[in-house]
């Protein structure tokens, strides 16, 4: 018989993945795959929140957790708008070949 | 009974689809791999008795957000892209040092949450769209009304961006 799953272990999972959002963000040089990266962190995010909602046993995490993925689809919304624009203008969305603001 | 080996399996799924999205080079296959991660983690949020959010998870991440994604990339041409080379020396850096964050963060949980209850299905009864609704609408009706004006902004902060002359 295999151990019983805790919350520790879902806070264990989500540990892991706000670390290979992070890895992503900060290795991959396409914004699109950095945005990916964000939406990684903001997922293991709501794995912290429900995995505690559950442990308290109360519903307020699964509540907060609404509110992240409507935080996140106003950002992609937002965020890939923002890319769109910028491919317009440069003809890029590699991030280090966007550098206006770099002197 | 299920448990261990559903949250096992799902869990290696959710992380092994995150990898992926790090190490492909194309777009659209970490795209795919965003997917996967989704779906492995609405299992895990059905698991742990959350029903409204395993559904709401799938049609707004899986469906709606990933649908844009694949949209602008498909929108945007974007090839597979380059190996980098002068990031080689950072990521030689700055990967041992996140896997060892990793494995801090993992030794600190197991060790301040020792002994918690175990996760049993269905044992969480709260998580359907009831009494997520009674709160929302009860306890958490000004920050969802407060909501709905972040969506609007970005209603019009979208519009504005996909203007011609910016």
């Amino acid at each position: 018989m295999l151990a019983p799953i805790t919350t520790a272990h879902y806070l264990v999972l989500s540990a892991a993945l706000l670390l290979i959002g992070t890895v992503g963000i900060l290795l991959r040089r396409n914004a699109v795959v950095v945005m990916m990266s964000i939406e990684l962190i903001l997922n293991a995010v709501n794995v912290n929140l429900i995995a505690f909602s559950r442990h308290l046993d109360q519903v307020n995490g699964q509540i907060f957790a609404i509110f992240v993925i409507c935080v996140a689809v106003a950002e992609a919304a937002v965020g890939l708008g923002i890319l769109i624009a910028l491919f317009r203008n440069k003809e890029t969305v590699l991030i280090d070949e966007i550098d206006l603001l770099k002197w | 009974m299920f448990d261990v080996p559903l949250f096992l399996t799902f869990a290696a799924i959710a992380v092994a689809c995150a990898i992926n999205l790090v190490l492909q080079t194309h777009p659209i296959s970490s795209a795919l791999s965003l997917v996967g991660v989704m779906g492995s983690l609405a299992v895990l949020y059905l698991l742990l008795g959350g029903q409204f959010i395993a559904a709401v998870q799938l049609i707004v991440y899986a469906g709606a957000i990933m649908v844009l994604f694949v949209f602008v990339i498909m929108l945007l041409n974007a090839g597979a892209e380059k190996r980098p080379s002068r990031r080689v020396l950072g990521a030689a850096v700055a990967l041992p040092l996140l896997f060892t964050a990793a494995a801090l963060g993992a030794v600190m949980i197991t060790t301040q949450i020792p002994k918690t209850a175990a996760v049993k299905f269905g044992a969480f009864q709260l998580g359907g769209a009831a009494s997520i609704g009674r709160e929302l609408f009860t306890r958490y009706l000004l920050p969802f009304e407060v909501t709905s004006i972040l969506i609007l902004i970005a209603i019009l902060g979208a519009i504005v961006l996909a203007r011609k002359e910016i």
